[in-house]
């Protein structure tokens, strides 16, 4: 690696002080991403801002209205939090789908997100749990939906001198059920083939909204915005689910490459939606 | 101005310090500068595990810190896992059950296993097999390295007893 300097800032405005004057800085959280990147050359920084020190970045709060997710905690706190695992059992399993141990010990959703590659994990089930983005900058603060923020492979929707500071994920509560499914051909620390991220919420024994976003089939993490449409007004049964399994198959854009060729992964998109779905309504039927 | 980061922390409960440039790795810095060379460079990119430490009580691989990180911080290498001159439960059985040959990722899964050890006294093999699927052998295969682990793990469940 090239020679940067690094500074661990303790709050929020101090880092977008620094990143307003240091252009060529680059956002450390957990590194797991970055400093491969770095090492082989694919990026660069004269001065790495650590952003785990800011308490804005490191929050992880539940409330009545949803889950606050700060852009730097690490997977493991996800899932070690046993209130936030009850709340968004989908979340956690996630947390802890992101390589192994070591590299949860670390790495981090709102780190998963801004590196916006079309396979990040945790990307397609914030989308199914309709996170929002905050994000700070030198112009204040705003917001966006997380199907928004990947816009091109390795490369977000953040402006210059714009920091990702947490995600604002809804609450789900009874009658609601997320999950999140990949494909891998090792059972752990692999990168998906493709996942499907779904969420349905139940009223009266009929979905009354439903989204399925997919992983690695596009250039970015794929919001199948009419697959969890078409849901809508329907009994969860069977035939509804392969319509919409069908409707996400049908959007996936997916490539030929190292991990699978497109038609596989365009009927794996049918197949893992199908499962999430049924998996998403049995959560939301046993959450009643 | 280019110039080394002066950073002082805790190393296996001994304070330490030493001077490193913002770019080095925890996993340099402890080899090279402060030869503790029982952390192992694998892949240097995350995958391997052979440099796994704790850093504050999680398993990290310190190919993937940075020095300049562990200011402050309570690291703890494979040095720190033998109790004075007698091996760790986890060390012995790895040797009975022949869980190593060249032994080059086997501290890292002595940290690893030692870590999960302490916080879940009794996992079951699925268990062990999935918190440490961050650190792979190249020579043993994994049979020997999960029953050393499931060895260890019953004799320290009954000296605790």
């Amino acid at each position: 690696m090239k020679w940067f300097d690094y500074a661990a800032p303790g709050s929020l405005s101090e880092a977008l002080g620094l990143l307003e004057r240091n252009p060529g800085a680059l956002l450390l959280a957990g590194g797991t991403d970055l400093l491969v990147q770095m090492r082989a050359r694919r990026k660069q920084a004269d001065l790495l801002i650590d952003v785990k020190k800011a308490p804005e970045l490191n929050e992880l709060s539940l409330d009545a209205g949803g889950l606050t997710l700060g852009a730097s905690v690490p997977c493991y706190r996800v899932y070690g939090n046993r209130d936030v695992a009850r709340a968004f059992p989908a979340l956690a399993e996630v947390a802890g789908l992101i390589g192994g141990t070591q590299i949860q010990g670390r790495a981090s959703i709102g780190g998963n997100l801004c590196n916006a590659a079309p396979s990040a994990d945790a990307v397609p089930l914030l989308i199914a749990l309709s996170a929002r983005c905050r994000i700070a900058g030198p112009g204040g603060e705003r917001e966006m939906a997380v199907e928004d923020f990947c816009v091109a492979p390795g490369r977000n929707a953040l402006g210059a001198g714009e920091i990702l500071v947490s995600l604002r994920i809804p609450a789900g509560g009874a009658g609601f059920g997320a999950h999140y499914l990949r494909f891998i051909p090792r059972n752990e620390m692999d990168i998906a083939v493709v996942g499907s991220g779904v969420s349905v919420r139940l009223e009266g024994g009929v979905v009354s909204a439903a989204r399925v976003a997919l992983a690695a089939v596009a250039p970015t993490p794929l919001f199948a915005r009419e697959a969890g449409d078409s849901l809508v007004g329907k009994a969860p049964d069977a035939a509804a689910i392969e319509e919409a399994a069908r409707l996400a198959s049908a959007a996936a854009r997916p490539i030929s490459d190292m991990r699978g060729p497109a038609e596989y992964r365009r009927h794996l998109c049918g197949v893992l939606t199908r499962r999430a779905l049924t998996a998403a309504v049995a959560a939301a039927q046993g959450g009643k | 101005m280019q110039s080394k980061v002066h950073v002082q922390t805790t190393i296996n409960g001994e304070p330490r310090e030493f001077l490193c440039e913002p770019r080095q790795s925890l996993l340099e810095c402890l080899r090279d500068t402060l030869g503790l060379t029982g952390t192992k460079e694998g892949c240097n990119d995350g995958n391997c595990g052979a440099c796994t430490v704790t850093m504050d009580g999680r398993v990290v691989t310190s190919c993937l810190v940075l020095g300049v990180e562990a200011a402050g911080a309570e690291v703890t290498t494979v040095e720190g896992i033998a109790r004075g001159s007698a091996l760790h439960p986890l060390q012995r059985a790895f040797l009975e059950n022949a869980a190593l040959q060249c032994g080059i990722c086997t501290p890292g899964f002595l940290v690893a296993a030692n870590a999960l050890l302490e916080a879940e006294p009794d996992p079951d093999e699925q268990r062990i097999r999935l918190w440490l699927a961050n650190n792979l052998c190249r020579c043993t295969g994994y049979d020997k390295i999960i029953r050393a682990v499931q060895q260890a793990a019953r004799e320290m469940r009954g000296a605790n007893a």
